[in-house]
């Protein structure tokens, strides 16, 4: 039983940096029907922004918050002008190519400017284990838990019990009525890029201590974060929360008790059934076909 | 088009089909490969084409078919079988798993089609990667050979290369024929209006798992040239990576038109080598060309053209409307 509890905890630690990222991806979705194939890209590179920081001899939380800062404007604000907009009448596809080509752009500058090599990335939250409930859990899955729940806390704060976040439901949910009544959409789409960034360089910054900075990190992450929204729902942001925690735990479970050559096959059998049975995810709605 | 137009096509057709036989003749070792490489990247694009172009399903599973294609061809051909019969088998595989890759397409559209197509090619890479009894896992199988046709060796880089040649002309008459033929034409309602195309009783279904499977089979003939090519195969070039590039290859190009896969197989594979001189930064280089492509022209390269030649049939046409009517008037 002790193994299945350790299991879980670090199952859903995972699972909570997978929200994060895709809770930032349905956001692109539901206001700018943006995919982004570069969403693990996009984790990807904060970490090494903030590598670049400390080389340059700032202190550690000096590095943090210019990188948060750098990613807000390049993910964000370049991501959105540069990249989104011009492409945005063009329609779903010519995009999602767009950003695979970003993908591989990001990808290949990290490894070009900075190193092939894994570097270390130093953890915000202490190493070690405390005792909970006569299990030894480590202290570096529960900050990430802590971090990531307080940071979808927020978010959901702010989208559901604020002015600006119900602006920001409106604009997504039907931007020409938003329009009429006086709000200001294209801020608000401005402001899902930057939210979105900022989720990124969090996750970066949660996640890379314990996978180390590496240049192709971003495929698997990118691929379980895909996993997890469109398991959750495409169009929801509970429905990314809870699919990310599900996929993290299936994920760690799977390893344990399926095969360890198998384990990435699960949350994509996962997914294929999810898609044919339940199209909407788990917790999403229907959107509306077309004709 | 004009009347001349059509000739002129026909010379163009042939001077580039007759430098493709002849130029490389005195290429070296490496070039052979490269232009080989364009040859059968453009048989796979070609296949998506259909899938994506003609019939409008998106699909990131098609580096996963060729990766089928490759694994029988190289453990038919390993065990003492000819190519054609691994290549016939090949076919016939990736048929039947593309047909079955289908039934998704004709539950989900757009993006939920592009992710089951996605997480299928990550569980063909798994197959790849952890069935080692048959497809040798990460060590992979060497020693695969190239055919004899007629006695002819085609251990050489420049025979091979003509195999490869000769196979993309065979499926480019096929293609050419197909898209011409009623299922093309099926296809492309399919694309264009699923629900209008029912209602003028095309079998949607049918066509729908045809798009796929024909598509696949394209993939899978690729991976039967790919294997003897590099003769040394293992899970690796099979990823989503390579389908994700062939959806590049196909979009950049112009999804849609007859030629686009040839011109983005073309960028895809030559593009790096002639960057190759920035070191480093090729593949950069690369995407940020892609980019910039797409948002000049989210139709690829032959969209451009497109809609060169669109404007200069109105122009012509408005000019000889202006003519016209300086003729009335001077009649009158």
């Amino acid at each position: 039983m002790s193994n299945l509890f350790d299991l879980l905890v670090a199952g859903l630690a995972t699972g909570a940096i997978y929200a994060l990222v895709a809770v930032g991806f349905t956001l692109l979705w539901q206001t700018s029907q943006t995919i982004n194939f570069a969403q693990g890209e996009f984790v990807m590179l904060p970490a090494f922004l903030m590598l670049a920081a400390m080389h340059a001899g700032a202190p550690f939380w000096l590095a943090i918050i210019l990188g948060i800062l750098l990613s807000m404007i390049l993910l964000g604000l370049a991501f959105k002008m540069l990249l989104v907009d011009p492409m945005m009448r063009h329609g779903v596809l010519p995009l999602a190519i767009a950003t695979m080509a970003l993908a591989i752009g990001i990808k290949e500058a990290v490894k070009q400017f900075f190193s092939a090599e894994a570097s270390p990335f130093p953890s915000i939250v202490p190493t070690g284990d405390i005792s909970i409930l006569g299990h030894a859990v480590s202290l570096q899955s529960i900050g990430v838990l802590v971090v990531a729940i307080l940071a979808v806390l927020g978010l959901t704060t702010l989208l559901n019990r604020t002015s600006l976040g119900h602006q920001m439901q409106a604009a997504a949910q039907n931007p020409t009525v938003a329009r009429i009544i006086g709000v200001p959409v294209e801020r608000m789409i401005l402001l899902t890029f930057l939210i979105n960034a900022f989720l990124v360089a969090l996750a970066s910054l949660l996640i890379t201590p314990i996978y180390l900075a590496k240049f192709s990190s971003g495929e698997v992450l990118g691929q379980a974060a895909f996993i997890a929204a469109i398991v959750g729902g495409f169009n929801q942001v509970r429905g990314a929360i809870a699919g990310g925690l599900l996929i993290g735990v299936l994920d760690n479970l799977a390893a344990a008790y399926v095969s360890t050559q198998y384990r990435a096959a699960v949350p994509m059998i996962f997914l294929i059934a999810v898609i044919l049975f339940r199209p909407q995810g788990l917790l999403g709605r229907a959107e509306e076909r077309t004709v | 088009m004009s009347g001349f137009a059509r000739p002129l096509k026909i010379a163009l057709g042939l001077a580039v089909i007759a430098a493709l036989i002849v130029v490389p003749m005195n290429f070296n070792r490496y070039g052979l490969f490269i232009l080989s490489q364009w040859a059968v990247m453009s048989i796979a694009a070609m296949g998506l084409n259909l899938t994506l172009g003609y019939a409008g399903q998106v699909s990131l599973a098609q580096g996963a078919f060729v990766g089928i294609g490759a694994y029988a061809a190289a453990i038919m051909t390993t065990h003492g079988w000819p190519l054609p019969a691994a290549m016939l088998v090949a076919i016939a595989l990736s048929f039947a798993v593309g047909w079955v890759l289908g039934y998704p397409a004709l539950r989900v559209q757009h993006h939920y089609l592009a992710f089951v197509t996605l997480a299928f090619s990550t569980l063909a890479f798994l197959v790849f990667r952890n069935e080692s009894w048959l497809t040798g896992g990460i060590y992979g199988i060497s020693n695969i050979p190239r055919p004899h046709f007629f006695g002819i060796a085609t251990n050489k880089p420049l025979p091979f290369y003509y195999v490869c040649l000769g196979s993309l002309a065979i499926v480019s008459l096929a293609v050419w024929w197909l898209i011409r033929s009623p299922w093309g034409r099926a296809f492309m309602a399919l694309r264009e209006n699923p629900l209008r195309a029912q209602s003028l009783g095309i079998d949607t279904r049918r066509y729908t798992l045809m798009a796929f499977a024909i598509g696949s089979a394209l993939g899978g003939v690729a991976g039967a040239l790919y294997a003897p090519l590099t003769q040394y195969i293992d899970p690796v070039p099979f990823n989503l990576s390579l389908s994700l590039d062939l959806l590049m290859m196909v979009i950049v190009g112009g999804a849609g038109f007859y030629f686009g896969p040839f011109l983005g197989a073309m960028i895809a594979v030559l593009l790096p080598e002639w960057l190759r001189f920035t070191e480093g930064y090729y593949l950069m280089l690369y995407a940020v060309a892609v980019m910039l492509l797409l948002i000049w022209s989210p139709t690829g390269i032959l969209g451009i053209l497109d809609r060169a030649m669109a404007a200069r049939r109105t122009k012509a046409a408005s000019a000889l409307r202006a003519v016209a009517k300086s003729r009335l008037e001077t009649v009158q």
